[in-house]
């Protein structure tokens, strides 16, 4: 299990990575990040990029910062210091949820937010909760800068809609100004630390009366991409903790799940409704407390 | 084949080194610097076996090419001992409370668990499972090397109060 | 943390609290692994694993890979097929040709077609990506139970059948005691394909000396007659194969039986004059290391009295052991030693079938097939109590061997040593607070949770008399399964112990170290014990089902105690006295009734080496003692009824989990286990203790998450860590670990096996416990690894 051989370049800046993947011509250039998901492929060699750009040195592509309406992510920021941020447990309680299911130590100490999103893993943690909370990704090319929404932005099981020449620097996730919100967060997987065999990520903003007002629900595991429940988003408002059951099938038509040696469509099917059932339980009562 | 020169500091020592880009860090301690204290189980990241710090976090060595780690710090199980080459309080302690039976996924073992040490002093049952839950052991069952974290701790705050 | 046994005796060292020898280097990065091992000159082996299941082999074209920059060789299974012997297998099976490379047919997909030796691994991966080869694909064998009977793509087309072995026992009389019991219950129990899968892959690292002619190997190896296989297949005489045996094993459990990858590096390095090293990466390692491990179906008939006293059972096991059968089928042998585990069970019918597949080949797995078996029968015992609406307890009570009817002879012939099982049942049941664990179970069922108790016994053959083997190939009329030490004292009085295999975990130094102080009344930290290589061997069988605490164990007690004879001798003779005049205590000779009269033992080994005038006349020189141990109790075949008495010591357990099942998901979560135990004599509690939370770790694996799953067409789906799930420390509870000691009368200080019990009762205890947290639904399930799919796709079932 070695990849194979491969031109190496420690970037500095992103204007260089820009300029190195605008440049890349016939070859295939990666960036590598935290390389928790890449370097496996490598090593079975199921990706052979003949060319490395190496992110990790670069500073401005590190960091958490608050800006009052959202927070933003550096891409190279490690899941690590995610999960230490303040401004994470402050500010986005659902993010603060949703990584501590994120693998081990090891490899939360490499692995970047950025990464995790672009590699596109139906069942990784942090995407589906920038996903359900409706994230905006930076991306950079030599043509500039341009914004993406993150919905629509995962194509198929590891296939995302970056462009080559792309660079994902940034990740804005909004901030809700309401003075009522919950969260909850569920997870099931063979192990725990294991990638999910089905996740649900669920945030709402309640009324004085206890009716939702907002909510951000999303799953990942339970089909090839991470997926946001718009049905049942709009369903939910101007429900109550007791009065949702009726609408949780909802859940059905808006994934696509498959089998696979984990577990049957039928199992995430039938999970996926019962954890995302937990987790508006949960954000429901978090937020009337 | 393409090879690049690189500077590793491991366990406070500068090696300067010729290698391919592609060589894992893990092989590159092996094999070049013949450092065999870590160990490779599954390179692909799930086992925990080739761990080592990477200035001051623990990492998977097979998940990194030796030429990123160039500028930061790299620390195996050897660079665990005191430097006198005696066993620290950890490696003492998983001798103590026989935290092992093959010892092959110990140099991993120790590193999660120093870098929990090193974090919480005091760390509950749980602390220490989900510390080393990264490292796959199949000798023991874990429970003599969750003993032997809780009674390092216990040494480290005893001395800490007596010294 | 350990109950000290009550019944201790005054030892000095053995049972007591100490370091164990080997940690020290593996806590310190010192430990020597295999992959640690630098030949000067060595080049890197890479494989080229077929695709297909099952394909002919049409063509081979190595020339771009040879052609590569740093590759110098590029062996294929036409040359070593002819260059070699086919590999050693357990049953007589002329026409399963078995050879490291495939030649001409590939029989599952993983299984090594090339092999290209490089500088490094690295280029040997390229270049083995560059080798053509032309399959014709084919259809594949892959439902084990459609081997029997149904027209089924040939394996081994020479063979003409996909069953390699079926065969029907009957001891004892099963028609009638069948036909004198009120009530029978038959049951499926299916087992599926798991293995121990160590970190540490299979390696290995082999030098043609061809002045010399002698062929080094270093490996990471577990195997009874590993040296003589390698001579077999490269047609060399034993002699010229050396294989160091001070190699550190990173976990074998059984599996490590590299004999194919040490058939390819020896020839290679006979043929290319240079050292060649094969170090199995993880895919390698687990779709093409043939280490998989029992996949079985068991049908069972319990037949018994309205008190649940069972009188007779049949049993049919079915198991697929892949493609290349090696030593697996002997599987369904090795269980016959306890084949009505702990339980007084008068007659048995015995079916035991072995499949081939075009799956990867199968492997010894720890406990050599018990684990399967003793999953099999508690299941029964199980059905037992539900058919009668009895106390699970109760029912096992009922059946077990009573203490005082040891020895105790079982329907196959086995004689049980020494036990007291139902103080050990006795005692976990109070250990654990079994009404509390039930009360805690209840409480977390009225929260809306599921939660179940389990309990399961358990019978732990230890000592490794393989007669059960002729039974499946007359062939291998072997009957003693020897093991030997050579214990030295050197003048200056310090004690060397020299032992021929390697070790994979199970602290052979300090076993023997322990034991030779014991005996010797010298400090174990002060003795060696070395591992010596082939050559200077000592007959030696292998370290597997606890023989070298029971049979090497025994035979450091036997050199210990000639040595002592020795300076005794030596002592009475200098102080002119008869030997029975001498008192041996703290490393002093004194003459009985007068302490001033007396040798140190520092005096003695330097008359033994240096003083020839103060010896007695006649007396060896030096102070050496070599024994030769044979299995207790072994030495015969199977007498006209097939009855013949296989292992000599019989560990117990009981083991009692308490588990929780989240009923969304159904995901179990195993929150307290508690084990009884009872080896005999501990030499060191904590490696005891060890072994058996380890072995527990290793059942819970096998019970919830672990299985090699193929689909229809062969293709393996679990080749990776993320896909075969070993569990981690979130997934193994605290263990309790209660002892008990009955010594067995057969061994030296009463020592038995203890490496082997919590794997063998795990799953067992862990499908109790889960079964009983299905119970309220009228939920059943039979089949490891039970996982949380198949729990949530049952109550779905039952409460959509």
């Amino acid at each position: 299990m070695k990849a194979a051989a491969f031109d190496y370049v420690r970037a500095s800046s992103v204007d260089e990575i820009c300029r190195l993947l605008a440049d890349a011509g016939d070859e295939e250039r990666k960036i590598i990040a935290g390389g928790q998901t890449l370097v496996p492929l490598m090593a079975m060699r199921m990706a052979r990029p003949d060319m490395l750009i190496d992110i990790n040195e670069v500073a401005e592509l590190a960091g958490i910062n608050d800006h009052g309406d959202h927070v933003s992510f550096g891409a190279g920021t490690r899941q690590r210091a995610i999960e230490r941020s303040d401004i994470v447990s402050d500010r986005l309680p659902l993010v603060a949820k949703a990584v501590r299911n994120v693998g081990h130590q090891q490899t939360r100490n490499r692995g970047t937010i950025g990464g995790s999103i672009v590699h596109g893993d139906p069942s990784a943690e942090l995407p589906m909760a920038a996903l359900a909370l409706e994230a905006t990704m930076i991306l950079r090319a030599v043509s500039g800068e341009t914004e993406m929404p993150i919905d629509g932005f995962f194509e198929a099981a590891m296939v995302t809609n970056i462009e080559p020449g792309q660079l994902l620097t940034e990740i804005r996730v909004p901030v809700w100004q309401d003075a009522r919100i919950g969260t909850g967060f569920h997870e099931t997987s063979s192990r725990q630390g294991d990638f999910a065999i089905v996740a649900a990520a669920a945030q709402v903003a309640l009324a004085e009366d206890g009716k939702v007002t907002r909510a951000a629900i999303s799953v990942g595991g339970a089909a090839p991409s991470p997926v946001k429940l718009h049905g049942l988003e709009a369903a939910l408002i101007g429900k109550s903790a007791d009065g949702f059951q009726d609408i949780i099938a909802l859940v059905d038509e808006e994934i696509d799940a498959e089998t696979d040696v984990h577990a049957t469509a039928e199992y995430r099917r039938r999970v996926t409704r019962k954890l995302v059932s937990r987790a508006i339980d949960d954000a429901i009562a978090e937020a009337g407390k | 084949m393409k090879q690049v020169e690189v500077t590793l500091n491991v366990n406070g020592k500068d090696t300067t080194l010729t290698i391919p880009p592609r060589m894992t860090l893990v092989d590159c301690l092996r094999d070049e610097l013949r450092l065999t204290g870590t160990h490779v189980g599954c390179e692909h990241g799930i086992c925990g076996a080739c761990s080592v710090f990477l200035d001051d976090e623990p990492i998977r060595s097979c998940l990194m090419f030796a030429v990123q780690a160039a500028g930061h710090r790299i620390t195996t199980v050897e660079g665990l001992l005191n430097e006198d080459g005696s066993l620290s309080d950890l490696q003492d302690s998983f001798w103590e409370c026989h935290a092992m039976q093959c010892g092959y996924c110990t140099p991993g073992m120790l590193v999660a668990s120093e870098s929990l040490l090193a974090e919480n002093p005091d760390p509950s049952e749980d602390d220490i499972r989900e510390a080393i839950s990264g490292n796959l052991c199949r000798c023991t069952g874990y429970q003599q090397i969750v003993e032997a974290v809780q009674m390092t701790a216990k040494r480290r705050r005893e001395g800490a109060a007596n010294g | 943390m350990v109950d000290a046994p009550a019944n201790l005796p005054n030892y000095r060292y053995v049972s007591r609290k100490r370091r164990t020898k080997e940690d020290r280097r593996f806590v310190s990065g010192r430990g020597k692994f295999v992959a640690d091992v630098e030949v000067p000159g060595m080049k890197h082996v890479a494989i080229l694993p077929s695709p297909h299941a099952r394909a002919n082999i049409i063509s081979i074209d190595t020339s771009a890979a040879l052609a590569m920059p740093g590759v110098h060789y590029v062996l294929t299974g036409d040359e070593l097929g002819e260059a070699t012997n086919s590999l050693f297998h357990g049953l007589d099976l002329p026409n399963v040709i078995w050879h490291p490379l495939a030649v001409g047919m590939t029989r599952y997909a993983g299984e090594w077609v090339a092999a290209v030796v490089a500088d490094s691994r690295y280029i040997a991966e390229d270049a083995a990506e560059l080798i053509e080869v032309e399959y014709e694909s084919l259809p594949a064998a892959v439902d084990s139970e459609k081997m029997i009977d149904e027209d089924q793509p040939l394996v081994h087309p020479a063979h003409g059948t996909n069953v390699l072995f079926r065969k029907t026992w009957e001891w004892g009389p099963v028609a009638d005691d069948f036909a004198s019991m009120p009530n029978t219950v038959s049951y499926r129990a299916r087992w599926g394909r798991s293995s121990t899968v160590p970190i540490e892959t299979f390696g290995v690292v082999a030098k043609w000396d061809d002045v010399n002619e002698i062929m080094d190997v270093w490996a990471s190896i577990q195997m009874p007659q590993y040296q003589d296989q390698i001579a077999a297949a490269l047609r060399i005489p034993m002699n010229q194969v050396r294989v160091h045996n001070d190699v550190d094993v990173g976990g074998s459990y059984g599996v490590k039986r590299g004999i194919k990858h040490t058939v390819l590096v020896t020839y290679l390095t006979k043929k290319l004059g240079f050292p060649v090293r094969f170090i199995e990466d993880r895919l390698d390692n687990m779709s093409g290391g043939d280490a998989h491990g029992p996949d079985r179906i068991f049908d069972i008939t319990m037949a018994f009295d309205d008190e649940g006293v069972i009188k007779s059972m049949k049993i049919r096991a079915l198991d697929d052991v892949g493609a290349y059968p090696g030593r697996a089928p002997l599987q369904l042998g090795k269980p016959m030693t306890a084949l009505c585990g702990p339980y007084r069970i008068n007659s048995i019918e015995y079916e035991a079938i072995s499949v081939t597949s075009n799956k990867t080949g199968q492997v010894p797995v720890r406990g050599f097939g018990q684990s399967p078996t003793n999953f099999a029968i508690e299941t029964g015992l199980e059905r037992v109590a539900k058919h009668l609406g009895l106390d699970r307890i109760e029912v096992r009570a009922r059946n077990l061997v009573r203490k005082d009817e040891f020895p105790w002879k079982i329907p196959p012939g086995s004689i049980y040593d020494s036990g007291d099982f139902h103080a050990v049942l006795d005692g976990i049941i109070k250990t654990s607070n079994w009404d509390d664990l039930v009360a805690r179970r209840d409480a977390l069922r009225a929260k809306g949770r599921l939660a179940g108790v389990g309990i399961a016994t358990c019978l732990e053959p230890g000592g490794g008399n393989n007669i059960f083997e002729f039974l499946f190939n007359p062939k291998l009329e072997i009957t003693t399964f020897v093991e030997s030490v050579l214990m030295k004292v050197e003048p200056t009085g310090a004690i060397t112990a020299v032992m021929c295999t390697t070790t994979s975990g199970q602290g052979h130094e300090t076993l023997v170290s322990t034991i030779a102080g014991e005996e010797l009344e010298r400090d174990p930290d002060t003795i060696r014990v070395l591992h010596g290589d082939s050559l200077e061997a000592l007959p030696t069988r292998s370290p597997v089902a606890s023989r070298m605490a029971i049979v090497l164990g025994t035979a450091t007690s036997k050199a210990a105690r000639d040595i002592k004879s020795k300076m005794i001798t030596i002592a009475a003779h200098d102080l002119g006295v008869e030997k029975d005049q001498i008192e041996y205590a703290d490393g002093e000779f004194t003459v009985r009734g007068n302490p001033a009269r007396k040798l140190t033992w520092a005096e003695i080994c330097h008359i033994a080496h240096k003083q020839f005038h103060r010896m007695p006349p006649g007396h060896e020189l030096g102070l050496q003692a070599y024994a030769v141990q044979q299995v207790p109790g072994a030495g015969g075949l199977p007498d006209e009824n097939n009855e013949v008495p296989l292992y000599p010591c019989f560990s117990f357990q009981a083991h009692v989990p308490l588990v929780e099942i989240d009923p969304d998901t159904g995901k179990v979560k195993v929150h307290d286990y508690f084990i009884g135990h009872d080896c005999g004599t501990a030499i060191n509690p904590d490696i005891v203790r060890g072994m058996i939370i380890g072995g527990v770790a290793h059942g819970i694996g096998a019970a919830l998450y672990e299985k090699f799953e193929y689909d229809a067409d062969g293709q393996l789906l679990a080749g990776t860590f993320v896909d075969y799930l070993l569990p981690s420390a979130h997934e193994i509870p605290p263990v309790v670990d209660s002892e008990h000691c009955t010594p067995s009368p057969l061994t030296s200080l009463g020592q038995k096996g203890s490496g082997e019990g919590g794997y063998l009762g795990a799953p067992a205890a862990i499908a109790s416990a889960v079964n009983d947290a299905l119970a309220p639904f009228d939920i059943e399930i039979n089949e490891l690894p039970i996982r949380a799919r198949d729990i949530e796709a049952a109550l779905y079932e039952k409460t959509r």
